[in-house]
């Protein structure tokens, strides 16, 4: 059944098929309709759920700790400064290996505040133990959202799955919504390996010394490592179920490529037909989407850019004093490969700002035109300035 | 009234308690009264230490442990998860200490109870930061010592009332209690048990480090908190009646005072001082008894 959904609409037909048994919320813009939504399907019994209606989003993460702890699949959304406010709880749900699932709006952190797309949230994140997805369209996000509990459940990490504040939370597009029945096949009840259960009594997560600790870290990486495996696997399976795939990456006319452009989110879209349009000028430009972002995939990124010269990043976010995080990370991936391609880091659209296929030209074609950036950090379509300025 | 105290144990003896730990015995008793289809949740505290390290656990039913200021949500998110799988008989109990209710789990803590959240709340209460090496919380009784309030700037504030910030959220049940007391202890957690609802139970546990106590003088130092009115046992059913559980022989605050070296500062003119502040409260207490 295709319906037009926003992107937030997308997350409540999502969580609603997974068949999430405890809901936890506090609301913030530009999340609030998802916590709307989800709060009138449990009212109306269309999706039998408990709503937990917390005082903070600290709460929200941590009471869905405790229903997860205790056996049952669990959902929340939070965005910005919500996201910020869970970090120690973001910690707590990886080490306790719980199979989470968060929607987060990526929005700016104030101050000032600003309640516009940019990825800073999720990304001050990084180092929290969370699988993350970052979604291009709404139907991507429906999809992920499922597929999310299964990556989870098979790997016990909790999987956050993020989407740009307004262009896709509250933008509407025509959604292809899977039958319940069929995701109940792909996705079967939770059943959890460990539990709080009285007739078979554990503790979880008491003091650990030195001696022991080391081992549990070693543990989650190695989760992650067999999460990327999971996550191919289990977005392959969708695929063949529901017709729809994604990938970790997605490359888009990078055979032969010069310079490839990495995005994520919605300002893929919009380049793809950069790029097109690019390619059809005779110009040797290709495009690859960044979907998973943790597990980070270096090899997938080396495999398709291990010939080309240059590589032109496009981060939505800034860590101050270094740059864009997404450059950041794609430099680091490629610093393993003897002769890695030079790379173009811009920074952009920051606090919801448009990125408008102009701009996207733009650093493209400076790109093009130099042997190297003129500086680790490129502002692009900046106040009152036609060019990329350092 | 005499309550039969449960001969059954649930907390092995191994745990890492200090001697004469009023926490430790409290749990015990605690365990006691709740049985075995108990899932107990512990927020950053000395319990977080006295449970056992790992791979060790001194309690023979599930535990949770949390972070410091989860406690109210905690407990929130496994009672739905409960409800959601049909689980009727799970008591969930919280134990957390004066740090995570009084200070940073208050948030949580109003939240679950606003909610009428269906589980125990026990706060353990031995009036500082003791995990941590005895630090000032607001827990911490009226121009005490502490290693944040020296004797040259003892704590200047009163206690926090937390039983009254609780009957303000017309939660089923609050209740005061300690170990000087067991029957009457085990008493309200069975009665808690048998409630639906939000629960909260404030256990007052003499700490021998911190309150620079002798270890065998816990139970007595607890006996006076009651006896002095310092620590009245009552109970408020649903925010608004308020039953006085023991009258105390009203001996005077000096005596409570005066066995502990968290005290040993104090000059007559402040004892003088906190006895008015202990007796003005006993009287607002037996107005709200008589209401």
């Amino acid at each position: 059944m295709k319906k037009v959904l926003t992107g937030n609409q997308a997350v409540a037909y999502g969580v609603s098929l997974a068949r999430v048994e405890v809901i936890s919320a506090y609301p913030i813009t530009p999340q609030t309709t998802i916590v709307e939504y989800l709060a009138e399907l449990c009212a109306d019994g269309v999706l039998e759920a408990r709503f937990i209606t917390v005082e903070s989003e600290h709460s929200a993460m941590a009471s869905l700790i405790g229903a997860s702890a205790a056996g049952a699949r669990t959902f929340t959304a939070t965005s910005s400064h919500g996201l910020a406010l869970m970090h120690e709880m973001l910690h707590w749900a990886s080490g306790a290996r719980l199979p989470i699932v968060m929607v987060n709006v990526n929005r700016a952190l104030g101050p000032p505040w600003n309640i516009w797309s940019d990825q800073i949230d999720s990304l001050s994140q990084r180092d929290t133990g969370w699988i993350q997805f970052y979604c291009e369209n709404n139907q991507e996000v429906l999809d992920t959202i499922i597929q999310a509990y299964r990556i989870a459940e098979e790997v016990s990490l909790p999987v956050m799955v993020v989407l740009d504040a307004f262009f896709l939370s509250h933008t509407s597009e025509p959604v292809e919504i899977p039958e319940e029945r069929e995701v109940e096949r792909f996705l079967p009840p939770y059943r959890p390996k460990f539990k709080l259960d009285v007739k078979d009594p554990h503790s979880f997560y008491l003091m650990t010394p030195p001696e022991y600790f080391q081992e549990y870290r070693y543990k989650i990486q190695k989760a992650m490592e067999r999460a990327k495996e999971v996550i191919k696997e289990v977005d392959a399976l969708y695929a063949s179920n529901f017709g729809r795939g994604y990938g970790v990456i997605e490359p888009y006319l990078c055979e032969d490529a010069e310079l490839i452009l990495i995005t994520t989110g919605t300002v893929t879209s919009t380049s793809r037909e950069v790029i097109r349009a690019m390619r059809e000028e005779g110009r040797a430009v290709g495009l690859l989407k960044l979907r998973m972002f943790r597990p980070f995939p270096s090899e997938e990124l080396r495999e398709v850019l291990g010939g080309v010269r240059k590589v032109a990043v496009i981060d939505r976010n800034l860590s101050p004093g270094v740059g864009g995080i997404f450059a950041q990370e794609i430099r680091a991936a490629l610093s393993e490969d003897g002769a890695s391609p030079r790379l173009f880091g811009f920074v952009t659209g920051l606090g919801g700002r448009d990125i408008i296929p102009e701009l996207i030209s733009q650093a493209i074609r400076y790109s093009l035109e130099r042997e190297e950036p003129e500086g680790r950090v490129l502002w692009l379509g900046m106040r009152g300035e036609k060019e990329v300025i350092l | 009234m005499r309550t039969e105290i449960p001969e059954e144990e649930y907390m092995c003896s191994g745990h890492l308690a200090c001697p004469g730990c009023a926490a430790a015995l409290s749990m015990r008793f605690a365990l006691k009264a709740l049985g075995e289809k108990t899932i107990v949740v512990i927020p950053a505290s000395c319990w977080s230490i006295i449970a056992g390290p790992f791979p060790y656990s001194s309690l023979k039913v599930p535990v949770l442990h949390v972070a410091f200021e989860t406690g109210g949500a905690i407990g929130s998110g496994i009672k739905a998860a409960l409800e959601m799988k049909g689980d009727e008989e799970t008591t969930v109990m919280v134990w957390a200490g004066d740090g995570g209710t009084f200070d940073i789990g208050l948030q949580a803590l109003s939240g679950a109870a606003e909610r009428n959240e269906d589980f125990i709340y026990v706060c353990y209460d031995n009036e500082a930061y003791m995990n941590t090496g005895i630090q000032r919380s607001s827990a911490t009784p009226y121009l005490s010592w502490t290693t944040t309030t020296p004797v040259s700037r003892p704590k200047g504030n009163p206690k926090k009332n937390i039983i009254e910030i609780m009957a303000a959220h017309r939660i089923p049940y609050a209740a005061t209690a300690t170990v000087a007391y067991p029957e009457d202890l085990v008493r309200k957690l069975q009665k808690a048990k048998e409630k639906r609802g939000f629960r909260f139970i404030h256990l007052l546990c003499p700490c021998p480090p911190g309150w620079r106590i002798d270890p065998e003088l816990s139970i007595k130092v607890s006996r006076l908190a009651v006896q002095s009115k310092v620590f009245p046992l009552y109970e408020v059913e649903d925010g608004e009646r308020y039953t006085i559980n023991l009258e105390p022989k009203g001996i005077l605050v000096e005596e409570y005072l005066r066995l502990q070296g968290r005290f040993s500062h104090l000059r007559d003119e402040e004892i003088e001082e906190i006895q008015k502040n202990v007796d003005r409260e006993w009287e607002r207490l037996k107005e709200f008894a008589r209401l």
